[in-house]
């Protein structure tokens, strides 16, 4: 999702200033799919809707939902962020690479630390790199099918407990996403966390019932103590790490401040160096 | 302020440390209202990996585990033993969550649950409902402190039932008492230290605010006026008016 503004109901207001900028960035390279998000909550849980609306920018209430997305039928409340976008991120990282051999760039897979290579470096490992500062933060999701559902853009439902969003992608595939906690546990999907899911999921749309499940996943999210990305200078590596929930999002940002330090110096508001 | 299993608190606040929007507002938070006691949830945070323990222990406040989201006696004794282990403290915050929807205590699982743990070593600071009959149980099961609830854990709804949060308090003179969970302004702290607890504990009320770190100090503030206002003796409220400049021999005009 490349949802700035929904983001900015807990994230550091930079999160909300440079995710601006995200969609147009990756548009240049893989298909990005401008139709807004959406945001819901069941009636029981207006309070959730009117705190996140106070606390967020460019939406408009939906007074009817179904208008927009024809399949959400139940009494829900919303609220509209028009421009907000979403991507395939694995659709968008193999564009990336075409993108980036088209213009002359090898990609090499191998396994390597930057003590090895010799010149400038960016270190974009993730917890891999063992920055000091950088911790863990476990999030698990679900990837089903559901062919008789039908959803245009994200939809997020808010819950006291068990927030929740839904992702469409192609061919009737949603992502569910996705759990947020404060450790380092490695493992795969908890089967509390698959039940939350999908029982918000079903709160949404009791069809998800009958989805297939097609992939869980669980990681950890690389985060700084204030869960915003940064460009750490060490000498001649650049770590590009702390990406939190806001890979996509905050990715071009942080990319365009390693180049313009790299080439002329100049440290943006997430370089951090010595 | 009466003392927690002998130690003696600085402040009357006690935050937990889950749902903030970062750990650098955890540690503002902390920072800003002097809250003396961190609790912290075994089952979800900290559990793997040492980075979110490591901020807790920065804090530099005395860390009360618990067992947040057991719903069993023998759930949260384990949950309890494995948080002696890993914060290496006899301090534990029993919870035996008996409702689902409310998250309102199992008395039976609690009543256990203390029995066991008190006996195995731990201070217990067994989460219950004011009710009377209750503390009594858990106090003979060898709970030397009670957490009574304001409120379901997250409501916000403050104080639900004043009227058995007092005599609860009456009942037990000399028992530390915190009251936890259900806190959703600083004026229901003020309200509950007024009544003459010892401590307020919140957490949803501060992580999720929109500005964190400024509600923190806002319930700082309250608990501490509300001890001060319960010390300084407050006056009875009254049915008859009570002028407080006299009015006889005033002119009449």
């Amino acid at each position: 999702m490349l949802a700035p503004r929904c983001e900015g109901a807990v994230a550091d207001p930079a999160i909300v200033r440079h995710g601006q900028a995200a969609a147009g960035h990756w548009a240049e390279v893989t298909r990005v799919v401008q139709r807004g998000s959406l945001v819901v909550a069941l009636p029981r849980d207006r309070a959730e809707l009117a705190r996140f609306a106070r606390r967020t920018s460019g939406h408009t209430a939906v007074p009817d939902v179904s208008a927009l997305e024809p399949d959400l039928t139940g009494p829900h409340r919303a609220l509209f962020m028009a421009d907000e976008a979403h991507l395939d991120p694995r659709e968008a990282l193999g564009d990336l690479v075409r993108a980036l051999a088209a213009r002359g760039v090898t990609v090499t897979r191998d396994t390597v630390t930057p003590d090895a290579v010799l010149g400038p470096v960016i270190d974009a490992r993730g917890m891999a790199a063992g920055l000091a500062g950088l911790r863990g933060v476990r999030g698990e999701m679900l990837v089903l099918r559901a062919r008789d559902i039908r959803l245009s853009r994200p939809v997020r439902l808010l819950h006291p407990r068990h927030p929740l969003y839904v992702v469409p992608r192609a061919d009737g595939v949603f992502m569910l996403g996705a759990t947020q906690i404060e450790s380092a546990d490695w493992r795969g999907i908890s089967a509390r966390a698959v039940l939350e899911l999908l029982g918000a999921a079903y709160a949404l749309d009791p069809r998800f019932a009958e989805a297939e499940v097609l992939e869980t996943g669980a990681d950890l999210r690389p985060a700084f103590a204030d869960n915003v990305p940064r460009v750490v200078v060490r000498g001649r590596v650049l770590h590009l790490n702390g990406l939190f929930r806001h890979g996509y999002l905050m990715a071009p940002a942080l990319a365009l401040q390693a180049v313009a330090y790299l080439t002329n110096g100049i440290k943006g508001d997430l370089v951090h160096a010595d | 302020m009466r003392e927690f299993y002998g130690v003696a608190l600085a402040t009357p606040l006690m935050l937990g440390t889950a749902q903030y929007p970062a750990p650098s507002v955890l540690e503002a938070a902390f920072r800003q209202s002097q809250a003396s006691v961190a609790t912290v949830s075994l089952r979800r945070e900290a559990g793997a990996g040492q980075a979110f323990w490591d901020i807790i222990r920065g804090l530099g406040v005395h860390v009360l585990p618990n067992t947040a989201g057991c719903h069993s006696a023998r759930e949260a004794i384990t949950t309890a033993r494995m948080a002696r282990e890993v914060f290496e403290t006899n301090w534990i915050k029993l919870e035996v969550i008996g409702h689902a929807d409310t998250l309102q205590p199992d008395p039976f699982g609690l009543l256990a649950a203390t029995e066991a743990l008190a006996a195995d070593g731990f201070e217990v600071f067994p989460y219950t409902t004011e009710d009377q009959v209750l503390a009594g149980r858990l106090l003979d099961a060898g709970a030397r402190v009670l957490m009574p609830w304001g409120a379901p854990i997250g409501s916000g709804l403050g104080l639900n039932n004043r009227y058995g949060l007092r005599t609860l308090r009456a009942a037990f003179p000399d028992v530390p008492m915190v009251i936890d969970a259900g806190l959703g302004l600083p004026s229901h702290a003020a309200d509950a230290m007024e009544l003459g607890f010892d401590a307020v504990l919140l957490n949803t009320a501060v992580a999720q605010a929109g500005d964190p770190v400024a509600m923190a100090r806002a319930f700082a503030m309250a608990a501490q006026a509300g001890a001060l206002a319960h010390a300084a003796d407050p006056m009875e409220p009254r049915e008859m008016a009570a002028p407080s400049t006299p009015v006889l021999g005033q002119a009449w005009l």
